[in-house]
């Protein structure tokens, strides 16, 4: 006879009362970000957008934040838990600040602790679910790097979360080049934001781009992108395939 | 990843496409790592995991060489390796590993594991989505000899560096045909008495 008061199934492996604690799934979220390495350091971009499901609640959610003196942290995903990472990072590089050694936190020590962040509360089964774009410059090197929410992480010339891995990573790699300009880079930022614009459905066309480089972040007052929706196959797009949407 | 032991060298290699699903992550993402002079690891399956077992690894190879004013040799290694794998028995690294390297002698071994730790010294092994269509390429081309045969015969592959090489590069150029989840880049480390050095070749990238 087994006379659990507990409400537990009785293969669970965690501990009591556990489910209330973890993150089971995301409530608001941000989409894509979209970043690459251009000649002076990293631009990434991101929309403004949280979305609660299918709503689009908040329009103003600023999802990239400068870390440090040299990092730049873009988040998509779950905005509560994006505000945690930063909460941790904001401790992290206070206690480097302390100090007071002449050394600052770069970007890659920054990706690294990230992704042992991750990586350690996925194990715990309470992931952070975001999936995190990490870029700066430090003593001349540029650095580009992601964490997903599993502990996945890697470097690479341009990387993007979400749907900009579908959408703006073909793009990126036909076009990305060594040595872009900021025009061309913003330019080729521009064009991947604008496929996701009218392609994601949770994408919102309020959008800031952020630079950094070795004097700084900049990051720009929102802006938005000029959509045209005459293409004519947007008129009648049920035209080759009657009946579909 | 594939790696190889001859009588005085070792080829480790393993492409450099990280994906996940139908889709590429990167195609520049390095899947070997050196653990100790001459004793270099290659690993297939979930990254993250992956990362998290060669940072254990290389901390405890430094406190090994803090202890013992030495570099770890490839066997000591490779047993360190399958404790560690099976101290997460019950939670596994999701890692499916070929270690490869020279022994104290200066002769080729390899090391094969699953993701719990059971290992053996083979002459060469493959592991990862792609093993399926190399392994019995290879077993074809090296045939090790029984080692249940008395006397004891040597696993290591009678083949001259520059051979293995080849044979290296035409089995990935083949995988990469069939299996979706090999291609862009092979990245090659060939371990001898001189050192290590690394190549690379070009793959498909469909």
């Amino acid at each position: 006879m087994n006379f659990m008061a507990s409400k537990q199934p009785e293969n669970s492996l965690l501990g009591p009362e556990s489910d209330s604690q973890r993150t089971l799934y995301p409530y608001v979220t941000g989409t894509s970000v979209v970043a690459l390495k251009y000649k002076d350091g990293i631009l990434m971009a991101a929309d403004m957008g949280g979305s609660y499901g299918s709503t689009l609640r908040y329009k103003s959610v600023e999802r990239m934040k400068p870390i440090g003196k040299h990092s730049l942290l873009g988040a998509s995903g779950e905005i509560s838990d994006f505000q945690e990472i930063l909460r941790y990072l904001d401790e992290l590089i206070l206690y480097d600040n302390m100090w007071d050694d002449g050394n600052s936190l770069g970007p890659k020590e920054v990706h690294n602790y990230l992704t042992r962040v991750m990586y350690n509360r996925r194990n715990k089964f309470n992931p952070l679910w975001n999936s995190l774009v990490l870029g700066g410059v430090k003593n001349g090197q540029k650095y580009l790097g992601t964490v997903s929410m599993i502990g996945v992480n890697f470097e690479d010339n341009h990387v993007a979360t979400g749907f900009g891995n579908h959408l703006a990573r073909p793009i990126l790699r036909q076009e990305w080049h060594e040595n872009l300009s900021f025009e061309d880079g913003v330019r080729l930022l521009e064009k991947c934001m604008r496929v996701l614009l009218y392609r994601d459905r949770s994408a919102v066309n309020k959008l800031q781009i952020a630079k950094i480089t070795e004097d700084g972040v900049t990051i720009s007052q929102p802006y938005s992108l000029k959509t045209y929706w005459e293409f004519s196959a947007f008129e009648n797009p049920a035209q080759g395939a009657i009946g579909s949407w | 990843c594939v790696a190889i032991a001859g009588a005085d060298y070792c080829v480790i290699a393993a492409d450099t496409r990280m994906s996940t699903g139908y889709n590429i992550l990167t195609r520049d993402y390095s899947k070997i790592c050196k653990l100790a002079d001459k004793c270099v690891m290659a690993s297939s399956g979930f990254q993250a995991d992956v990362r998290a077992l060669q940072k254990q690894l290389a901390a405890r190879h430094l406190i090994y060489q803090h202890q013992h004013n030495k570099q770890m040799s490839c066997p000591a290694m490779a047993q360190l390796l399958s404790n560690t794998l099976y101290y997460k028995r019950f939670f596994p690294y999701y890692s499916f590993n070929v270690l490869g390297g020279l022994d104290n002698e200066g002769k080729g071994c390899v090391f094969t594991y699953d993701a719990v730790g059971s290992y053996e010294k083979v002459g060469y092994s493959s592991q990862g989505s792609g093993s399926t269509l190399i392994m019995p390429f290879l077993d074809n081309q090296l045939k090790s000899p029984s080692p249940l045969l008395l006397p004891a015969q040597d696993a290591v592959t009678p083949l001259v560096e520059a051979e293995a090489i080849d044979l290296v590069k035409t089995v990935f150029a083949s995988a990469s045909e069939r299996d979706i989840y090999t291609g862009d880049k092979l990245e090659l480390v060939i371990i001898n008495a001189a050192g290590i050095r690394r190549e690379y070749m070009e793959l498909r990238k469909d």
